[in-house]
């Protein structure tokens, strides 16, 4: 009896995300953005700030690249946070959580040209038109750290409630409309997160979640692992994220329940 | 911080013995690390935990030479190490008693990653034909339980060998996370391999950077300025308090208690939300760097110190009601009985030692960075060897960390800001780092060659502990393996490597 009494005491805690934007989702750094200089349109295709190729080098995972102009690739960013300390003028932490993205090139920011993710993006909303009010998560770790575990175990606690949402975490892949999948993607989870994606019923979505999910991360390369798990399922929906936050996640969720048309995803 | 600066050299056929001799002396064991030479030779380094140091035996295997007299033979501590090392060094530890692969399943003629190597590898796939198969006999059946459980769960495989209810016997199998993370190691320039050593096991990455930081400075010879050991200790003590919540949150799932479970998730969640505003990281990353920390925490103390209060004081409020609910306590009483003197023989580490009596915690024997100068009890006085016993720990630490973290920030808004980290010259030599994670003794040993990162082994407590995880059934049935499996708390990917 002690604990129904318990049970209220907080009042009501839950986010009201995504119907309002959170205020702590979106104060997180969830990804690196990079920031122009003022007066830089690019001269002959090229940035017009020149020095970028040294800008290269700050990155551990090799994620910013000079490809007509300077980008960082999400999919491989750990966001360690270290190009936005050295050149605060040219980088900056994305603010929003929603970085989850339906194409791995469109984790490739400043994105080139987004006419490409039309079609993924159709053909993924018309494949989950039955999913859209209510989906079942089967979640997979291909060799994670541990913490992306933490993160998508947090979408039930009181705060995210993805219940709400219709969001639900099943024991079976046979009931799964979703695999979560984290980590690396080892040699050794390759054959039993095929079985599970094999099990799984007719339609079915992949995100893959964090970026060791995406591209192995600072783990690639690696003799036993890598990268990432694209290459063992197809995956829909990457969320970047050294772990991806519960925001994250849960942008990712909403994009492949195809509940985002029109939206940054 | 000195750990053993003269290891004492012996030949591979004398190492069993005098590790042996070197426990029954009164050290505990505590890990057998191999690295791989240029040549093909192969140094094995036993360390054994004495009250106030660490000690190491070293042996050096000659080129092309692969077996040697088990250490595991006279230690049974050391079964898992030499497996381990027999996987991925393909060395042959003479008398072992049970030479399973465990996290890399190979066949005899591929070759062995030999962390400390240079050379070009393939990728290696899983021999799964290179594991021992299931048992047979009148009524007694396998349940192979993973690498896909039920519930968000880290994968690992449990084979469950019963003849219907109890659980006579259990095998683990790990190698499905193998991330070959020991090999990436020796790739990384220092600062990156800090990077890496976070996402050893993500849920402690603190720890693992701390741990690998103070042995480069020990290398180094440097002293992290006092404050940068105050910012360092603030998020290793809330680490531990949301790795030891997320054992007590799998507790309160396992035995059906929705409230309890709410409440507890809902205090993590805080927690996290709290070091991300310390740090802009919701595990603490960036936060260590060789030489200090990245910066200032971003939050004044006192909005600090009055958020911890209150966290402090829910947990200790719920705890309170969680530990006089009988429908709670009766799944954990007498459930995972891991008797004192398995618990001592083997040297358990953490939360699960402590449950069983077996007190070593190295912020209050082996002090290093702020435990120096701030007042660290031991959890001591557990001696129920159960799940409850464990938990019990977990809570009391809890309590624990919440006072060293009022501690440090005290003495943080006490004192000068800054400067928050010094220069740590190119590592040259090789040296152990520790520090006391939340799942345990957590080691570090790293061997550096002018600047460049010969091999650096994060010796995990899940890795130690999960040994013993089979050995703690006696009696138990299905129903109690949620408890067991909570009450160890182990994280996986420390354990897979």
């Amino acid at each position: 009896m002690a604990w129904v009494f318990r049970g209220l005491r907080e009042g009501i805690v839950t986010t009201r995300y995504p119907r309002r934007p959170d205020g702590y989702g979106d104060g997180y750094r969830a990804a690196v953005s990079v920031v122009d200089p003022p007066n830089s349109a690019p001269v002959d295709g090229r940035d017009a700030t020149g020095a970028d190729e040294d800008l290269v080098s700050l990155c551990p995972t090799g994620s910013i690249r000079v490809d007509r102009r300077l980008r960082v690739d999400r999919g491989s960013c750990i966001v360690c946070g270290r190009c936005v300390e050295a050149r605060p003028d040219r980088f900056a932490f994305e603010p929003s959580p929603e970085v989850a993205t339906l194409g791995r090139s469109a984790l490739v920011v400043p994105r080139e040209d987004d006419s490409a993710l039309k079609d993924v993006r159709a053909e993924l909303y018309a494949r989950a038109r039955a999913l859209r009010r209510s989906i079942h998560i089967r979640h997979v770790d291909a060799g994670s750290d541990g913490s992306e575990e933490w993160e998508i175990a947090a979408l039930t606690n009181p705060v995210y409630d993805v219940q709400r949402l219709g969001i639900f975490f099943t024991a079976t892949p046979r009931h799964a409309d979703l695999l979560l999948v984290t980590g690396v993607g080892t040699a050794g989870m390759a054959g039993p997160l095929q079985r599970t994606f094999d099990a799984m019923p007719d339609p079915r979505v992949v995100i893959a979640a964090g970026t060791d999910a995406i591209s192995g991360g600072l783990v690639h390369p690696s003799y036993a692992a890598g990268p990432g798990i694209g290459s063992i399922v197809p995956v829909d929906v990457w969320v970047p994220g050294s772990p991806p936050s519960p925001f994250s996640l849960l942008h990712g969720i909403l994009a492949a329940m195809g509940l985002l048309a029109g939206s940054a995803a | 911080m000195s750990p053993a600066p003269n290891p004492v050299l012996i030949a591979p056929a004398r190492l069993a013995e005098s590790v042996a001799a070197a426990v029954a002396a009164g050290g505990r064991f505590a890990g057998l690390v191999a690295t791989a030479r240029g040549d093909d030779s192969t140094v094995l380094r036993a360390l054994v935990a004495n009250p106030r140091h660490f000690s190491t035996i070293e042996a050096t295997l000659e080129p092309g030479s692969k077996r040697y007299p088990a250490v595991a033979a006279l230690v049974a501590a050391a079964a898992w190490y030499e497996r381990e090392i027999c996987d991925l060094f393909g060395l042959e530890p003479v008398g072992h008693p049970r030479l399973d692969p465990l996290v890399l399943p190979l066949r005899p003629e591929e070759p062995r990653p030999r962390p400390g190597g240079s050379d070009d590898l393939p990728r290696l796939e899983p021999h799964v034909a290179a594991l021992s198969g299931h048992v047979s006999g009148e009524g007694v059946f396998t349940i192979p339980y993973g690498p896909v459980r039920s519930g968000v769960f880290e994968s690992v495989e449990y084979l469950v060998e019963t003849p219907g209810e109890e659980i006579p016997h259990l095998r683990t199998r790990v190698y499905h996370k193998h991330r070959g993370l020991d090999r990436r190691f020796g790739d990384l320039m220092v600062d990156d391999a800090v990077l890496l050593a976070e996402r050893v096991e993500g849920t402690a990455s603190v720890a693992h950077a701390m741990a690998l930081c103070q042995a480069l400075e020990t290398l180094g010879e440097v002293e992290p300025p006092r404050c940068a050991q105050l910012v360092r200790a603030v998020h290793a003590e809330l680490e531990r308090v949301a790795v030891h919540l997320d054992s007590i949150i799998r507790h309160t799932e396992g035995a059906g208690q929705a409230v309890a479970y709410a409440r507890m998730t809902l205090y993590k969640e805080r927690i996290l939300r709290l070091r991300a505003r310390l740090c802009g990281h919701r595990f603490g990353r960036g936060v260590v760097v060789p030489g200090g920390v990245g910066g200032p925490l971003q939050l004044e103390a006192v909005e600090a110190l009055a958020e911890v209060e209150t966290i402090d004081r829910a947990i200790a409020s719920d705890a309170r009601a969680l530990m006089a609910t009988p429908s709670f306590l009766d799944r954990l009483r007498g459930t995972g009985m891991l008797p004192t003197a398995v618990a001592v023989e083997h040297g358990a580490l953490g939360p699960v030692g402590r449950g069983s009596g077996f007190v070593d915690d190295a912020r209050v024997q082996r002090p290093y960075g702020a435990y120096r100068f701030l007042g660290c009890e031991a959890a001591t006085g557990f001696h129920g060897c159960d799940a409850l016993a464990r938990q019990s720990v977990r809570l009391e630490e809890i309590r624990q960390s919440f006072h060293l973290v009022r501690q440090a920030l005290d003495k943080l808004s006490g004192s000068e800001p800054g400067p928050w980290r010094h220069d740590v010259p190119p590592p040259h030599g090789t040296v152990l780092g520790w520090v006391e994670a939340p799942h345990g003794e957590l080691l570090y040993v790293v061997e550096a060659e002018r600047g460049r990162l010969v091999r650096v082994k994060a010796r995990c407590a899940s890795f130690h502990n999960l040994a013993l995880f089979a050995q703690a059934f006696r009696g138990d049935i299905f129903t109690d393996f949620v408890f067991i499996e909570a009450s160890f708390g182990l994280s996986m990917a420390g354990v897979s490597g």
